[in-house]
């Protein structure tokens, strides 16, 4: 498999608060090969704590992006970017505001969802790419992908929203708000300034902890863990949490923890007007694919988006798919998605004019 | 009877279906015929059903499919969304067929509906002879599993197109491989209906 990878600069970027970043970087991975008329390309959007790094060896859907598989690299050119905001070589608050020499921290402007698609939408228009075969992702990728619809219809052939909604729930928002509080009561969070010294570990792997409840089911903690004990005093599953927690501290910025949980939970597509009038002649085909177990992101969520494009008679395929894992099935239930993704796409490519 | 009537109704209704058209399929299975008329006749095909191992197939064959109740989808279609709804061998099943008629003819410039005809004579005598639920191949089921819980004829159609005052524009009757013109309601055993607003 072809594969690159780069961090690219542009000159700026308006944000929606009203805040402009100038200059602002954007770290990508791209897979496979763009074709002459570039009309293959696949850009992917990753989840909540996500990175470019979306396919080969440790990419986060390396079983559904390669050479033969869902995303195939023989096919289409898949390009994937870490989020504005984010922490993995995208510009976040953990990077060096020019003004200051310092990081940001939580100086850092507010960032939105649109605002991170806004930015892939630049890096698109560098690699000549007017207009994408797919959009894809789960969680707060399928947030992305369906912003990237209503945001850039025109540039949009195919969209793949995944175990996503048009906009969080109270109980969505609530988690999210136990892991911010979990950060900020960590005394080494500091007000977010601890760049350079300690970062706030034990908030940050709390924060983490929860996330990854969430993300599971009753059934797949049940076979996963049950009562199983790891050492007397401890089950299985609070050990797995904790090294989960620990773990993520290496890799994560608890201040991009704060500020993209921030734009997930702003996130209301219905803000700008009804769902209906937003897919209005819209001529992007859409997937929606929801997994039955998922109790964060349920199919209900999913629905309210198909039920919207189908009262426009937009042209979307839906599918609830059984899966006991939970909200982590986009990530595991790799069968069954994979089918529907694979034949979605290649009748979307089949249908592009030559 | 789907396995063994279904290639049959598909091709009739194949034929109906003008090029180009926007076709929705109620209750399209692994949308085998919305593949075939995307194929052949250029449509616009999109589909509902309710089971996800079907859903699955028809999706992985890059046909649109909802998963979802068909009698409830109806409401979500703006008017007149399709040239085509198609609802084969399925009318029997549904709770509320008048509704979902109605529906069709709402979402719809146009209805394509195919069942399996209650009167047919191996129907008649079945039910005459053993004085119980009649079964036959075409209703090969048990009174107790079936999942046909409306039992209509080519006669009680007919009679509601004209009740409605919607206009049959074609009427194909099969029996096996065969196209019946003599006695349909006797001698068919699955009726295609291809029907509007009478406006």
């Amino acid at each position: 498999m072809v594969s690159e990878s780069g961090i690219s600069t542009f000159e700026r970027i308006d944000l929606d608060c009203g805040v402009t970043i100038a200059p602002v970087e954007c770290a990508w991975e791209s897979y496979g090969t763009l074709n002459e008329l570039k009309s293959n390309a696949i850009l992917i959007e990753h989840a909540f704590s996500g990175d470019a790094h979306a396919a080969g060896e440790g990419g986060w859907w390396s079983n559904m992006i390669g050479p033969g598989k869902a995303f195939d690299t023989d096919k289409y050119f898949v390009i994937c970017s870490n989020v504005l905001g984010g922490c993995r070589g995208t510009t976040g608050p953990g990077s060096i505001n020019p003004e200051t020499g310092e990081p940001w921290a939580m100086s850092f402007p507010v960032v939105t969802i649109a605002d991170m698609v806004r930015l892939q939408k630049t890096l698109i228009d560098s690699f000549g790419i007017r207009k994408l075969l797919g959009v894809a992702g789960g969680s707060m990728g399928g947030m992305q992908a369906l912003e990237w619809a209503v945001a850039y219809p025109g540039s949009v052939a195919a969209a793949l929203p995944i175990a996503t909604t048009a906009r969080h729930s109270a109980q969505q928002i609530a988690f999210n708000e136990v892991g911010r509080q979990a950060i900020m009561a960590d005394p080494d969070w500091n007000e977010g300034n601890y760049y350079g010294g300690k970062p706030p570990g034990r908030g940050l792997s709390v924060a983490r902890m929860v996330g990854h409840i969430t993300y599971m089911s009753d059934a797949s903690m049940r076979a996963k863990f049950g009562r199983r004990l790891r050492a007397p005093d401890q089950f299985e599953v609070e050990s797995y949490l904790q090294y989960r927690g620990s773990t993520f501290v290496d890799r994560f910025d608890a201040n991009s923890y704060l500020y993209i949980t921030r734009a997930m939970d702003s996130f209301d597509l219905t803000e700008r007007g009804t769902l209906g009038s937003l897919f209005e002649r819209i001529p992007t085909r859409f997937l929606v694919i929801s997994f039955t177990s998922d109790w964060l992101y349920p199919s209900y969520q999913s629905l309210e988006v198909v039920s919207a494009l189908r009262s426009r008679n937009c042209d979307v395929a839906y599918c609830n798919l059984a899966s006991d894992y939970g909200h982590d099935a986009f990530l595991v239930e790799v069968k069954e998605q994979s089918e529907l993704v694979r034949g979605f796409l290649a009748s979307t490519f089949r249908s592009l004019p030559a | 009877m789907k396995e063994v009537y279904g290639r049959r109704d598909y091709a009739i209704i194949g034929e109906l279906v003008e090029p180009g058209t926007r076709v929705l399929d109620l209750g399209c299975g692994e949308g085998e015929l919305l593949a075939w008329l995307r194929d052949h006749k250029n449509v616009d095909a999109r589909g509902v059903e309710m089971t996800g191992a079907r859903v699955q197939k028809a999706i992985a064959r890059g046909v649109s499919v909802f998963q979802g109740d068909l009698e409830s989808s109806l409401e979500d279609y703006p008017d007149r969304a399709f040239d085509y709804v198609i609802l084969s061998q399925t009318l029997q099943e549904t709770r509320d067929p008048l509704r979902v008629l109605k529906g069709m003819l709402r979402i719809g410039r146009r209805g394509i509906v195919a069942f399996p005809n209650f009167a047919h004579w191996r129907v008649r005598v079945s039910h005459l002879m053993s004085g119980r639920a009649p079964q036959t191949n075409l209703f090969p089921y048990e009174w107790y599993n079936s999942p046909n819980i409306h039992f209509l004829t080519v006669l009680d159609f007919e009679a509601l197109m004209r009740e409605q005052r919607w206009k049959v524009e074609r009427r194909i009757f099969l029996a096996g491989n065969r196209e019946v013109t003599l006695l349909p309601n006797l001698m068919s055993e699955v009726a295609v209906f291809l029907f509007s607003s009478a406006e």
